[in-house]
């Protein structure tokens, strides 16, 4: 199989089957909560059950196609995969089907394969070595639409970061399609708050942080959001988040931004790796 | 054992429902976003919706032979409807309005004055509400409004699990819950800054 192969079967598995840890994620939520909590995690798990059984889409916003590769910086075929993504875009655009989601901002003009200016978007993070690793990130546009940049004045520290996290979490309500995961993107700048917070999201739920203090405030801000009671769907409950993610980068002495970065209970993953020896695998 | 209501449903059928009930629906389920609403209001309904069901949907489907088959058919933001849904209600008279997120307080007193309830089903479980969906009976205005934005009219069989989230008795879940949300908020609050 070729790379836009491989990378459209990734796409299709993001689009239809749900990673493992999130089910899990969903499961344990559903046992912990009772009345319309319960009922809707009942049904979203019996949904992406079906999905996953009739190869089908999981939501029918399938999102927008979002792209993080690490490459080596000896590998040598960057090229290919340069032009394999929106390629595989466009074959899984049809076979799947994806629904198209990408328009024109002026006219609304939707070219109908899920590609255009600068979409997908790609994140591209040379790493030392010579093998490659590309995640995907089916993104919805009901999460998407909760994402929020906040430029903290630094006297408000760790506690105003906190309060902002968890006051705008609780805000969205039901909008995002709760319980959700969270990226939280903290320092570096605007831009860099917020991609750190996408980034955030690539990490498989349960795993923390390596540096303990980062993993304590992700461990704080999921109990903080959990209490608030807004629950799945925003129809009360124990389980508004499954799950918070922070990275961070050094910041300016004047600049605290916090990129917050929300996305829905469908948290659709895949990823591609190219090994040293040529081989490829596909896992979610 | 499952509450199942079929349409067309009576007024006194739906006043039994209080906010917090969980039902499946059967009959007819036409869906209507914010375009069909603003068309049905201007130019009338192109079928009588009394007793019947309307969904905040803009489905996935496609065309099988001479059938629309659906895909996968979840709910949209239905707070985009209240622009409408007061005066919808009253002129048309269906008894349960399908979406997700809520609607607000001239919904909400329309769902009383007429007898119909705000019904919430899952966000993203578009593939559940698809294989309910048995058959598309009709479709209106769709070379006017697109696929997303046309009238489907669906033949469901116990679609749910439907939520009853605002009832006709001026209750709505997620006015008590925000209310809730805040006071827990308070203590949140406390606690980050006690830290």
């Amino acid at each position: 199989m070729g790379l836009v192969e491989t990378l459209a079967e990734a796409l299709a598995r993001a689009a239809t089957i749900l990673p493992e840890d999130v089910v899990q994620a969903l499961r344990e939520a559903r046992d912990r909560e009772e009345g319309p909590a319960r009922v809707q995690l009942e049904a979203i798990l019996k949904n992406v059950e079906m999905a996953k059984a009739g190869k089908l889409p999981i939501c029918q916003d399938t999102g927008t196609p979002t792209f993080f590769v690490r490459f080596g910086l000896d590998f040598p075929r960057l090229d290919e995969i340069f032009s394999a993504i929106p390629e595989a875009v466009r074959k899984a655009t049809k076979n799947v089907p994806l629904r198209p989601n990408t328009v024109h901002p002026f006219t609304g003009k939707n070219p109908g394969d899920n590609t255009g200016r600068y979409i997908p978007a790609v994140t591209w993070e040379p790493v030392p070595g010579n093998s490659v690793e590309i995640h995907i990130l089916p993104k919805g546009g009901g999460s998407e639409n909760c994402c929020a940049l906040k430029m903290l004045p630094p006297g408000v520290g760790l506690r105003g970061i906190k309060e902002a996290v968890v006051e705008h979490i609780v805000s969205c309500g039901g909008l995002p399609c709760p319980p959700t995961v969270v990226g939280v993107g903290i320092g570096g700048g605007a831009d860099l708050a917020l991609k750190l917070g996408k980034i955030a999201l690539l990490r498989p739920l349960k795993e923390r942080h390596p540096e303990p203090e980062v993993a304590a405030l992700e461990a704080e801000l999921e109990e903080l959001i959990n209490a608030s009671g807004v629950g799945p769907m925003g129809l009360g409950g124990k389980t508004t988040v499954l799950a918070v993610h922070v990275e961070y980068a050094h910041r300016h002495p004047a600049s605290l931004p916090v990129g917050i970065v929300v996305q829905c209970w469908a948290h659709r993953r895949a990823s591609v790796r190219i090994h040293p020896d040529g081989s490829v695998t596909v896992s979610q | 054992m499952e509450r199942v209501l079929t349409t067309p449903i009576g007024e006194s059928e739906v006043r039994k429902l209080r906010a917090g009930d969980v039902f499946y629906l059967s009959g007819l389920l036409i869906t209507a976003r914010d375009a069909a609403h603003k068309k049905m209001l201007e130019r009338g309904s192109p079928i009588p919706l009394e007793g019947l069901a309307i969904f905040h949907c803009g489905p996935v489907v496609q065309k099988k032979g001479a059938e629309w088959e659906v895909v996968a058919a979840g709910p949209t933001t239905s707070a985009r409807m209240e622009l409408f849904e007061a005066e919808f209600l009253r002129r048309f008279k269906p008894r349960v309005i399908v979406g997700k997120g809520g609607m607000g307080e001239k919904t909400l007193a329309a769902l009383s004055e007429v007898g119909a309830v705000y019904a919430h089903f899952t966000g993203g479980a578009g593939v559940l509400a698809a294989q309910a969906i048995k058959r598309v009976r009709e479709v209106h205005w769709l070379e006017e409004l697109g696929i997303p934005e046309a009238i489907w009219v669906f033949e469901v069989e116990k679609f749910g699990p439907l939520v009853v989230a605002m009832d006709s008795h001026g209750r709505s879940l997620y006015k008590e819950l925000s209310a809730v949300v805040e006071k827990n908020m308070e203590a949140i609050r406390a606690r980050i800054r006690g830290k």
